[in-house]
């Protein structure tokens, strides 16, 4: 169990432009979708984006998460940006 | 099997086939969502593929995430090398990227021309 703002905090802590947005697939705090934008991902391959995201959540994927869906991208044209 | 023989396991198996997934069950039976859904976009694409049950052999669901140092599964390889998980294979398969990677592949024995 691994609450939404320790996931978000530890992206950002890896990509502080990114806008993370987490959603608790089954409300127990263990199966999350999670959406990153992030300048830092242009250019890269998907795979690169989601090692990186990957390498920013470190070991909570071989405890407290047990599933996630990850969706990542550079930000588009005249996106708003993250606060 | 010692780690060593799982790893060179491993790379026989993804250089040995065109298109590999490595699952948990199978895609006649998967046993999670994230595999069913890899293996239906495998099965989609109307070739064949090769799949590696993770939990029919002992050791092999640590020794593939050790392989590509990805902590997730399923891990779908095409042409030997890593593509990534459900996610990036639905994105490469909406956006045209999969078509685009299958067709540098030698046709299938059952083409369908």
């Amino acid at each position: 169990m691994l609450p939404e703002a320790t996931l978000t905090s530890l992206i950002r802590a890896a990509l502080p432009d990114a806008r993370v947005e987490v959603e608790d697939l089954t409300g127990t705090q263990d199966h999350y979708a999670i959406t990153v934008i992030s300048e830092a991902f242009r250019g890269k391959s998907l795979l690169t984006q989601q090692r990186m995201v990957y390498a920013a959540l470190g070991d909570t994927l071989r405890g407290p998460i047990h599933a996630l869906a990850l969706n990542t991208r550079p930000p588009r044209d005249g996106e708003a940006a993250p606060e | 099997m010692s780690d060593n023989e799982l790893m060179e396991q491993i790379d026989a198996t993804v250089k040995e086939n065109q298109i590999v997934i490595f699952m948990k069950g199978s895609p006649m039976q998967p046993a999670c969502g994230f595999s069913a859904a890899a293996s239906e976009i495998l099965k989609a694409t109307g070739r064949p593929f090769a799949y590696v049950d993770v939990f029919e052999i002992p050791g092999v669901r640590d020794a593939i995430k050790q392989y590509t140092q990805w902590p997730t599964i399923p891990q779908i390889f095409i042409n030997g090398e890593f593509v990534g998980g459900t996610d990036i294979l639905r994105e490469m398969s909406g956006n045209g990227e999969l078509d685009a990677l299958l067709a540098t592949l030698e046709p299938p024995e059952t083409a369908e021309g």
